[in-house]
């Protein structure tokens, strides 16, 4: 029943920003630049070195256009949380709570913006290109990790930002600190972990789990060993450590809406 | 009833780290409201109105306090609350702000799970009675503050609420918008659909609207009457305005007079007296036995005058 609701109001969002068909193509070629730029850094640097914390060239785009795609995915779904401070400080958050549904729907389908898709497109295309210069077997166990990985890290990364952004609730200027983790995630999760020191590594494996967006499943993917000896069976994990990231920011989120109930002004 | 609260009290903690100190917005409230009750909810600003509606509303937790709306827990049952309640906040929009004003009552359409024939219906008589044919189809943020309030007192009645919470609807809105809202707003309270909770600075909306009123100062419940019953008791003195046929020297000494003020070289004289002295009628027999009367006119104390010597009454401790 609430699907249906939803689906109506991301429909109208929809047919809203088709209306200006020209508008809308200039919106996602300018993401689709945005998401390719970080490309440009990733050639740049294998123009000078050979690999990058132990990966080639075509394997290190291989995780960019896994965490490409999942990014993009997860800035459509939820992306409208970067409005969240706002909707605090306005008080139009209230407005939320007096509809008859989840306040965190609400906010995700207050806006649909399409031209995200432009980051998605980005992604998808440097995969088909690298899928097979990286050396991915073609066996039916890595066509389903390929097409479930972005899906899977559209979660994970929704999840984190969800969290991030419950922030809001507490310092209504953190904006700051939850753009560090949603846009911050777009970095971390497109190189190796190798790249990293040891605690930003541990930082991403275990308590920000960008590291199972696109670096463990590429693995899989590339069947390598891992270069830091982390166990084997993480890179078949991913999907675990997504149902617990949105477990742990539906946490977040509750309380972070029951402190707001407590304690708005 | 519709609202029930006992000793519903809000405290907020303000202040910087280390300087906390708690301040106490809802004081103890005791209120109840019945089906078909049309409310004026009255205090000046910080008196706690908004943080009771945020309550009764399930958007606050009560700190202490006991309260049903509609039967319901607002903050546990928030969402089934939400379905038998309309809000109106004049500050903020419940419409969607990019799509037009139609597709928003669509959307509440489907956010409520209305019957489409009785959405259909309402619909119908709201486009009529407050005239939103005109602007339809034109996005909600394009339209005028007057325009958009209509849309947003038709989305508070689409789902047919028994309860319809106004946070200061008329605020900002030009004479004939704030009267055509307030003839709409009489109108649906009247036909018994729907009780009515009002806050509002404007005090001519509750002059219109409400037949009882909630006077809130520093938190607490300084009055609860109907508008009748406050104003003789806190109106002070009604007005006989004479019109004479011929000047006359000040009607002095007339039993249960105030104070006499003579307007237009006596041709026009404004007596005050306090309803609990004499009557109308007695005083117009009066006057009329001294002169010639052409015109009398009988002016009630305005509710501007009775809120503010309630205020007055209750000064700040």
């Amino acid at each position: 029943m609430a699907e249906r609701v939803y689906r109506r109001i991301v429909a109208s969002r929809v047919r809203s920003q088709l209306a200006y068909p020209v508008s809308f193509a200039l919106d996602c070629v300018a993401q689709a630049i945005g998401q390719a730029l970080e490309l440009v850094v990733i050639l740049v640097v294998f123009g000078r070195v050979q690999s990058l914390g132990g990966f080639e060239r075509d394997e290190v785009l291989l995780m960019y256009g896994l965490a490409g795609i999942a990014f993009g995915l997860a800035d459509l779904a939820v992306g409208q949380l970067d409005d969240l401070p706002r909707w605090i400080r306005t008080g139009e958050f209230d407005v939320l709570l007096v509809r008859p549904l989840g306040a965190l729907a609400q906010l995700v389908t207050s806006d649909l913006q399409l031209r995200r898709l432009g980051r998605v497109a980005v992604g998808l295309v440097v995969l088909l290109v690298v899928v097979t210069g990286a050396g991915v077997e073609p066996t039916p166990a890595n066509l389903a990790l390929l097409v479930l990985t972005p899906l899977v890290g559209t979660v994970l990364i929704s999840a984190i930002w969800v969290a991030t952004c419950a922030v809001s609730f507490w310092v209504v200027d953190g904006k700051e600190v939850a753009n560090a983790f949603t846009y911050g995630s777009s970095l971390t999760t497109s190189y190796p972990i190798t790249v990293f020191g040891p605690w930003l590594r541990r930082l991403f494996c275990f308590a920000v789990p960008s590291a199972f967006v696109a670096y463990f499943p590429a693995l899989a993917l590339l069947d390598r060993p891992d270069p830091l000896g982390l166990p084997h069976a993480l890179r078949y994990s991913s999907p675990l450590v997504a149902v617990v990231a949105v477990a742990a920011a539906a946490l977040v989120w509750r309380t972070a809406v029951r402190r707001y109930q407590g304690a708005g002004s | 009833m519709i609202v029930e609260t006992r000793g519903l009290r809000r405290e907020f903690r303000v202040g910087r780290i280390g300087r906390r100190r708690t301040v106490v917005a809802v004081d103890g409230i005791d209120l109840n409201i019945a089906p078909g009750e049309a409310v004026g909810f009255l205090g000046p600003n910080g008196a706690g109105k908004s943080t009771t509606i945020k309550m009764l509303t399930g958007i606050l937790v009560p700190t202490a306090g006991e309260l049903r709306v509609c039967d319901l827990d607002p903050v546990r049952s928030r969402r089934e609350l939400a379905r038998r309640l309309g809000v109106v906040f004049g500050q903020r929009s419940q419409l969607w702000w990019d799509l037009p004003l139609r597709e928003s009552f669509t959307l509440l359409r489907a956010i409520h799970r209305v019957e489409p024939g009785a959405h259909r219906e309402r619909l119908d008589r709201c486009i009529d009675v407050l005239g939103l044919a005109e602007f339809l189809d034109v996005p909600v943020r394009q339209l005028s503050l007057g325009q958009r309030m209509r849309g947003e007192v038709t989305a508070a009645l689409l789902h047919a609420p028994d309860l319809l919470v106004l946070d200061e609807p008329t605020v900002g809105l030009d004479l004939v918008s704030k009267e055509r809202l307030r003839v709409f707003l009489q109108e649906v309270n009247a036909a018994g659909e729907v009780t009515v909770l009002l806050t509002t600075h404007d005090l001519a909306d509750v002059e219109r609207l409400c037949r009882r009123l909630v006077v809130i100062d520093h938190g607490t419940v300084v009055a609860d009457d109907s508008l009748t019953a406050l104003r003789s008791t806190f109106g002070g003195a009604r007005e006989l305005v004479v019109e004479l046929v011929a000047p006359a020297g000040p009607l002095d000494g007339l039993p249960g007079v105030r104070s006499v003020c003579v307007e237009a070289d006596g041709l026009r004289q404004r007596l005050a007296f306090s309803p609990a002295d004499t009557t109308a009628a007695a005083l117009i027999a009066a006057v009329a036995a001294r002169v010639d009367l052409r015109d009398v006119t009988v002016v009630e104390p305005s509710i501007e005058d009775v809120i503010r010597t309630l205020y007055a009454t209750r000064a700040p401790s």
